[in-house]
């Protein structure tokens, strides 16, 4: 499978490494920052397959010995009989998060289009407004975004965890920095075969800026299914409450792992961090597409 | 034939269509971004506890938040400590990082993945594991390594002794904070063609160095501002791995953070208009901090 052939490295007839002193000395170097980003994450698939002797060794064992999956279906057995079962949380991320993608993609897709590309008047000062909202973080207007939800009767419900997450000037941002690249001649091809602006954006438009779109997915996805202060906020009712919730409360807070939770919060913690990394292996060339064009000019 | 051209020519404008495309982006921006901004500045100087309509107070809440809150001034200061540590070290990593992985070839994507990974993963649940490895008792991880190589010879508290929670915080956010401003340098790197890298050692450029401060980094200035506002804007608004490691209050307030602050006064003690004077001076912070980046990388 992998042999070394004079200077160079080759894993299946593939080149992958030549022998030089500083290409060694670069990829030791990377290889120890990569084993040091991703520790903690094997650690919590390691952990996750620990029988429940294992999790409470000394002194601590970072691999484990025989993996079991008895955490798993502690996690989704024993606590199915607490009140609120845990499958129950899986769904309520899965539903918010893919509510929010969905419509984050449609409404900053239709803007992005209608500002680009049909040129308002008007439009040079509303972009300034929404790069000026790039310069600050969320939380500042949590408080006047908590009232209005409150006003709109949507307190204690999902779509307080979806509406506030639509209209993102980050999300607004990368599409129009996108959509800038896009040739003017299959649009106007378009307009002179009488398709009207509705069937343009959706046969034409869309499908040209893909590599865009799987972009929001991927960081509208992320930040809905690790927001920690909105469902904070907004949702009082157990039921309604979603992942990163969840997995604090099994904890038991900071820093508390007793003897009967540690095996389930480990399985719980796994659940919880696979799915933002999957999403993001699967669209990982294309976000490099869209991230190319990024750059906030002057 | 003139009106065909005109429909052809590349400033087609269409006003009306465009703000039908724009309606609901727009409607939800103004109503989630900029309403809320303009609202939160008004009840920054009201006292207001959602139950009765808000009382003016002028700048009683800028004074009481500066003159008589010391936790607030705690908070300010554990932020701005933590910003202008966990930001710069969090951009100049993502930035030596993207260069070093542009010079891969066949395990570009596998590295590009082990760091960019722990940028999307959930902080409440990652912490978990930190806590762990920072457990203040020999069964953590650091602890026990560091005995076991003879560095320390009892168990240091890292979560629970004020004077290593901070730096606890700011370690986990860096390893966390590699974001979307490692993708954008990534993908930059990866579009500098050739032919300028040949370009510039016809011009004299020798050394690696040489390139990178003559030909990347002014041509990288975009990007750098838009990782730069990233980080920065990430780095102000720092709370749920904070209070994940250290609880909610942490103990002497030593992880405590402004928009820790917010959410103690707006969501525990109600006192909505206090806690908008909070928002509003996070706000003038990372928008002066914004700017300031705007004019240090500004293209000319």
């Amino acid at each position: 499978m992998a042999e070394v052939n004079g200077k160079t490295v080759r894993v299946f007839g593939k080149k992958l490494f030549t022998f030089s002193a500083s290409n060694t000395l670069r990829m030791v170097f990377m290889l120890l920052i990569a084993g040091f980003m991703i520790m903690p994450l094997i650690y919590v698939v390691s952990t996750s397959l620990k029988p429940l002797d294992e999790l409470f060794l000394f002194p601590p064992r970072f691999f484990t010995r025989r993996p079991r999956l008895s955490n798993f279906s502690d996690l989704f057995n024993a606590l199915d009989s607490a009140t609120v079962p845990f499958t129950r949380y899986i769904f309520n991320s899965l539903f918010t998060a893919v509510c929010t993608v969905i419509g984050t993609v449609i409404v900053c897709c239709m803007g992005a289009y209608g500002l680009v590309k049909l040129r308002p008047k008007g439009g040079g000062a509303l972009f300034a407004l929404i790069l000026a909202a790039l310069m600050f973080s969320g939380q500042v207007t949590t408080i006047p975004s908590y009232l209005v939800i409150k006003s709109l009767g949507l307190l204690d419900t999902h779509l307080a965890l979806i509406i506030p997450k639509l209209a993102v000037a980050f999300n607004f941002f990368l599409v129009k920095q996108f959509l800038e690249q896009m040739p003017e001649t299959y649009l106007e091809a378009a307009r002179l075969d009488g398709a009207n602006e509705w069937q343009i954006f959706w046969r034409i438009v869309m499908p040209h800026i893909k590599s865009a779109i799987a972009t929001l997915v991927v960081f509208s996805f992320t930040s809905a299914w690790n927001d920690y202060l909105g469902p904070v906020i907004y949702l009082t009712n157990d039921a309604l409450k979603t992942l990163p919730l969840a997995v604090q409360t099994i904890s038991g807070g900071a820093g508390a792992a007793s003897l009967s939770t540690a095996g389930a919060m480990a399985a719980a913690t796994f659940v919880t961090i696979l799915p933002t990394i999957v999403v993001y292996t699967a669209m990982q060339g294309r976000v490099m597409n869209t991230m190319a064009h990024s750059g906030i000019k002057e | 034939m003139r009106k065909r051209e005109k429909t052809l020519s590349s400033a087609y404008s269409n006003t009306g269509m465009a703000y039908l495309f724009l309606a609901p982006f727009l409607i939800l921006f103004f109503l989630f971004t900029l309403i809320p901004v303009v609202v939160g500045i008004f009840l920054s100087f009201t006292d207001y506890n959602m139950l009765e309509l808000p009382k003016w107070l002028g700048i009683t809440n800028y004074k009481m938040l500066i003159l008589d809150d010391k936790e607030f001034l705690i908070a300010l200061k554990n932020t701005f400590l933590f910003a202008f540590i966990s930001g710069p070290i969090s951009l100049l990593m993502s930035f030596v990082l993207a260069w070093e992985i542009n010079r891969l070839r066949k395990t570009r994507q596998f590295f590009a993945l082990a760091i960019y990974a722990p940028s999307i993963v959930s902080g409440t649940a990652i912490s978990a594991v930190w806590l762990y490895f920072f457990s203040g008792d020999a069964y953590g991880l650091f602890n026990h390594f560091l005995m076991k190589i003879g560095l320390i010879n009892k168990p240091i508290q890292w979560i629970t002794d004020p004077k290593y929670i901070l730096g606890v915080v700011i370690f986990i956010s860096v390893w966390m904070g590699m974001g979307t401003g490692f993708l954008t340098f990534l993908a930059a790197f990866r579009n500098m063609s050739e032919d300028q890298h040949e370009a510039a050692m016809i011009d004299g450029i020798r050394t690696s160095s040489q390139e990178l401060f003559y030909i990347i980094l002014p041509q990288m200035k975009p990007q750098l501002l838009f990782a730069a506002i990233n980080s920065t804007t990430a780095a102000f608004g720092v709370f749920d791995i904070a209070v994940a490691v250290a609880g909610f209050p942490s103990p002497n307030y030593a992880a405590h953070t402004i928009v820790a602050h917010l959410y103690d006064f707006a969501f525990i003690r109600f006192e909505m208009g206090y806690a908008s004077s909070v928002a509003v001076i996070l706000f003038l912070i990372t928008y002066l901090v914004g700017k300031f980046l705007r004019r240090a990388l500004a293209d000319k």
